[in-house]
């Protein structure tokens, strides 16, 4: 037969006329789709019983209640508490990721010990039998002061433990990361004469003045902040921002006020002054219930004057006296301080400014005011007996001079260990644990707190996850996370009402971990005589049952305990200071320093800008490592792969050559890093920005390398009043790369 | 037979409350089992169901104002149930739910030609380009309910529509006709720490999202509300997101071609 091209073309064009009426295409195209999804390691989540057990969170002080949702003994996802009182059913970012931190490849799996700087697995006996025979040792050595412990928070049983148990040691050398609330709690002392919390009634306040608070930003409570902020919205409350960058709660708020960083305390009492001038001010509260309002009123009548505040923060006089006016004239105005998530405890003489100012309104104990929130008292344990060693060792100053005479009100000055430390040729610290805290991550200075855990001899972290201060331990003790144990989380981050919160274990143990309070306990035992005396309990889950007596029923069962007596509505504030009223002012108080603007570290000549560090809901910066989603939800004008985006001003980039995206080098006293420039029209011309929860070193692949760790860059200023840590920039240089 | 009256779920989101926080986006993830990868910056290809974006009026310091947009896929209507995306799939492997209103997407049809995501004015699908892997152990916390999607095929938001189906199932189980509106609620609803979410059915005079976005359904569902908007009016997409903002210039970006249009 002969194929000529007649016939060949006839067959090629029917046959594809065939081919295209039959099914055959339409088969085969169905089929590729169906075999290029059969990949055997594309995983099939598997079927289950559903449960939805109740909880709480713990990854930040916030306090949400959360509801875990399970399919058979997998966590699968976690929600936010309906009816919790705190965050009703919301639940913030990193919550809501909890499930990666669970499951993911920062955990620690079993004890660790660092031999030559690698981590290798160890028995628990073998770990709790080094730890012990170091801690006989020094108490032996009459030397138990030199052992110390670094918590997340000093409320709830774990913390109180590990305080009992130095304290039997004979070590006075607790600390507790430091926060706005330690300022706060200050104040409260000078002012009111009582030991508690400060409390923010924002659900009901109509007018709120925000020293540069990071509200919407993840200070305090921030779910709860979030629904009293949508509730303004409703309702028409007012938010005024003071800060010199538009943060998101700066972009939220009805009017924002940039101001010349570290100057907020002029502005509040440069306010006062006005509400004292045109008698604006509660004069029922001021005559009645205040003291020292003469002496007070004068200092600042004669040195805040609107021109002069002017000056010195930058904003205008009219503003400033349009600010008091509204303020006054609302009828449940509060001002809040603390910047950003209110991580750094700041200037005390700014934060008691801020709290004249609501004096001056009558918002202390009022409605929609600040409260003050008595600290709980349910940990109700014997007082534990002392022997000689452990009386001496107590009789030892702290290392941070917290409660000597330079610092005689400040507790725990966590900010001066490095340096106390570091100085000296032989550690005065010789053992610490570390419970629940980053620092040589998460704190100002975290080199030099690197630099401090590197020389003292013995590191012993308690975390569940590889942070940067784990890795620098020479034993890790990795606890349970907070969703495979009981524990007892009683909330302070400025929530207005006494509460109580209790994690449960939702899922098993998945790993060879240990409650911290389980080790604290056999720690005691073994070193014997009255350490162990003091620990009467089996185990942490009998201590923590035992405890909470009756409220454990309730906790077990809501997730949660409030106290019913402090309800919404406002009480009248109590005052235990010596005139038994709110003191603006007193002896104690003026001897100290007074307000001057907390300077940023540098030289203006080589670093012409200020860099300042900023908070966001997408990145959290403490204990807790951002999970991947939490990553992943960071816009790429803050990380493009692994450069951190540093935020300018366009008409600081303009003067600096600077272009948006271009690659440049940033150098403060403390060191230089790799930036990428981000035009950012909210930032003050001649500032610079970076955000915090970056640049980590550790945890996993999915967040270290990323970016730029902020408090590398940034050295401690301590405020002159307190020793507490004060310090919200440097000065800084940008060049291009 | 009864003819049940046919759902057209929607979404109102206020701009006033939303602060950007980006729980939304969280909550959306851990639901509907979405991948992640090591670098997640490149945001044409970083899987996304739900994004929040920033808005700003572009005014020099400081009289700079911005907004946060929370963006889902807009389940457009279109004319009858002709939306962009569903009239071009070859595939059927997305079609419109008269009875739902939602787009499905239906992940084993997809061959990943990716022209729906051209027909989609509002970027809200995306394409698998990478094996999704999760590492050894967190597997463990994928849900069940919504399958794992591969390499080669687009996904998008659904709604959380497998919440209504158990709801539904159960509904039907039990033989009651009405659904309450608490029962079925996205993720993203649900975890809103600013309760800036809220969601419904738009049929529904009884539902808050009907009463908020006051839909005219006689024309194309468009807003009654004073000062809520829907994105890309002017395009007839008729979505069923909703959005609030009591600032003008927010309400102009989010319809680029009307200016000065919103003021007569």
């Amino acid at each position: 037969m002969k194929v000529d091209r007649r016939s060949f073309l006839s067959f090629l064009i029917g046959g594809a006329a065939g081919t295209a009426l039959s099914p055959l295409p339409w088969k085969l195209t169905d089929d590729i789709s169906i075999w290029t999804q059969m990949w055997p390691w594309v995983p099939v989540p598997e079927r289950g019983e559903v449960t939805h057990v109740t909880s709480a969170c713990t990854l930040c002080p916030g306090g949400c209640g959360i509801s875990v949702r399970k399919v058979d003994d997998r966590v699968v996802k976690i929600e936010g508490l309906e009816g919790h009182p705190v965050n009703d059913g919301g639940l913030c970012t990193l919550g809501l990721a909890g499930a990666q931190l669970l499951y993911g490849p920062q955990r620690v799996k079993a004890p660790m010990k660092n031999v030559d700087g690698r981590l290798v697995e160890i028995s628990w006996e073998g770990a709790l039998g080094e730890i012990a025979a170091r801690l006989k040792e020094l108490r032996e050595s009459g030397q138990p002061h030199r052992v110390a412990c670094i918590a997340g928070t000093d409320r709830g049983t774990v913390p109180e433990l590990l305080n009992r148990f130095l304290t039997v040691y004979g070590s006075p050398q607790f600390f507790r990361v430091p926060s706005i609330q330690d300022t706060y709690e200050l104040t409260l002392y000078l002012m009111q004469g009582v030991r508690a919390s400060a409390g923010f009634d924002f659900e009901n306040a109509d007018y709120v003045l925000s020293f540069g608070s990071g509200l919407l930003d993840g200070w305090g409570a921030p779910v709860n902040i979030f629904q009293a902020h949508s509730r303004w919205c409703e309702r028409g409350g007012k938010l005024v921002q003071i800060e010199p960058r538009q943060s998101r709660t700066a972009a939220k708020s009805d009017s924002w006020i940039p101001i010349n960083p570290g100057t907020e305390g002029a502005l509040a009492l440069s306010m006062a002054g006005v509400i004292i001038k045109e008698s604006l001010y509660n004069a029922d509260f001021v005559n009645t219930q205040s003291s020292g309002f003469d002496s007070w009123q004068r200092l600042v009548l004669e040195n805040y004057d609107t021109e002069s505040a002017a000056k010195m923060t930058g904003v205008d006089p009219s503003t400033i006296a349009k600010l008091a006016r509204d303020f006054a004239g609302a009828r449940k105005p509060l001002a809040v301080c603390g910047r950003g998530k209110g991580q750094t405890p700041g200037s005390l003489k700014e934060v008691m400014a801020v709290h004249a100012l609501n004096a001056l309104v009558g918002g202390i104990g009022r409605q929609g005011g600040v409260r003050a929130v008595p600290e709980p008292d349910y940990i109700d344990w014997p007082e534990p007996e002392m022997d000689a060693v452990a009386a001496a060792g107590m009789q030892q100053g702290r290392v941070d001079q917290a409660g000597g005479s330079q610092y005689p009100h400040a507790r725990y000055l966590l900010n001066r260990l490095p340096e106390a430390v570091n100085s000296s040729a032989d550690s005065p610290i010789q053992v610490l644990f570390v419970s629940d805290a980053n620092p040589s991550y998460s704190l100002p200075n975290s080199k030099a707190f690197a630099d401090a855990f590197k020389k003292i001899p013995m590191v012993v972290s308690f975390s569940s996850y590889l942070g940067e201060t784990a890795e620098l331990a020479d034993l890790i003790l990795p606890s349970p996370s907070y969703l495979e144990q009981y524990e007892d989380r009683p909330i302070a981050a400025g929530y207005p009402r006494p509460i109580v919160n209790l994690t449960r274990p939702v899922v098993e143990p998945l790993f060879n971990t240990r409650s911290v309070g389980d080790v604290v306990i056999e720690l005691a035992r073994s070193l014997g005589g009255t350490v162990a005396a003091a620990f009467p309990w089996d185990d942490y889950r009998s201590c923590l049952k035992e405890t909470l007596g009756d409220k454990w029923a309730v906790l077990n069962d809501k997730g949660y305990w409030a106290d019913e007596k402090s309800g919404s509505g406002g009480q009248p504030a109590t005052f235990e200071t010596k005139s038994s009223r709110f003191e603006f002012t007193n002896a104690e108080i003026e001897a100290m320093t007074r307000f001057a603007p907390v300077e940023p570290e540098g030289d203006i000549a080589a670093f012409p800008l200020v860099l300042v560090p900023y908070d966001t809901m997408r990145l959290w910066n403490g204990y807790i490592g951002n999970p991947p989603f939490v990553i992943k939800i960071v816009p790429d004008t803050v990380l493009k792969n692994n450069d951190g985006l540093i935020e300018v001003n366009p008409a600081t980039a303009s003067q600096l050559g600077l272009q948006d995206g271009q690659a440049a080098k940033l150098t403060t006293p403390h060191g230089t890093a790799r930036v990428r420039v981000h035009l950012f029209e909210g930032i003050m011309p001649g500032l610079v920005s970076l955000p915090t929860g970056l640049g980590h070193t550790a945890h996993s692949k999915f967040l270290a390398g990323k970016g730029v760790n902020v408090n590398a860059l940034i050295g401690s200023v301590e405020d002159a009043a307190t020793g507490y840590e004060a310090v919200w920039g440097i000065r800084a240089k940008l060049d291009k790369a | 037979m009864k003819v049940e009256k046919a759902h057209k779920f929607g979404m109102f989101i206020d701009l006033d409350k939303c602060t950007g926080c980006g729980s939304c986006m969280v909550a959306c993830m851990a639901e509907n089992n979405v991948p992640f990868r090591e670098d997640e910056t490149d945001k044409l290809i970083s899987v996304a169901w739900m994004r929040v974006y920033k808005l700003s009026n572009n005014k020099p310091f400081p009289d700079t104002e911005t907004s946060f947009l929370p963006r889902p896929c807009q389940h457009c209507e279109g004319q009858h149930g002709h939306s962009p995306c569903v009239s071009v799939c070859p595939a059927t492997a997305t079609d419109y739910d008269a009875n739902t209103g939602i787009v499905s997407q239906i992940y084993t049809r997809c061959f990943g030609c990716r022209y729906c995501m051209a027909a989609c004015p509002y970027h809200v699908r995306l394409f698998n380009w990478y094996d999704p892997v999760w590492p050894d152990g967190m597997e463990k916390s994928l849900n069940p309910n919504v399958s794992v999607r591969m390499r080669g095929v687009v996904e998008k938001c659904s709604f959380c529509f497998h919440r209504y189906q158990l709801v539904k199932e159960r509904a039907d189980y039990e033989g009651e006709e009405y659904m309450a509106e608490d029962a079925y609620q996205t993720a993203c609803t649900q975890a809103c720490p600013a309760k800036a979410i809220v969601f419904g059915d738009l049929n529904n005079s009884d539902h808050k999202v009907h009463q908020l976005a006051q839909p005219d359904n006689h024309n194309g569902g468009k807003p009654r509300a004073k000062n809520v908007f829907r994105l890309l009016e002017h395009l007839g997409t008729n979505p069923k997101v909703y959005y609030h903002s009591s600032k003008e210039w927010a309400r102009r970006l989010g319809d680029n071609d009307v200016t000065g249009r919103d003021k007569a």
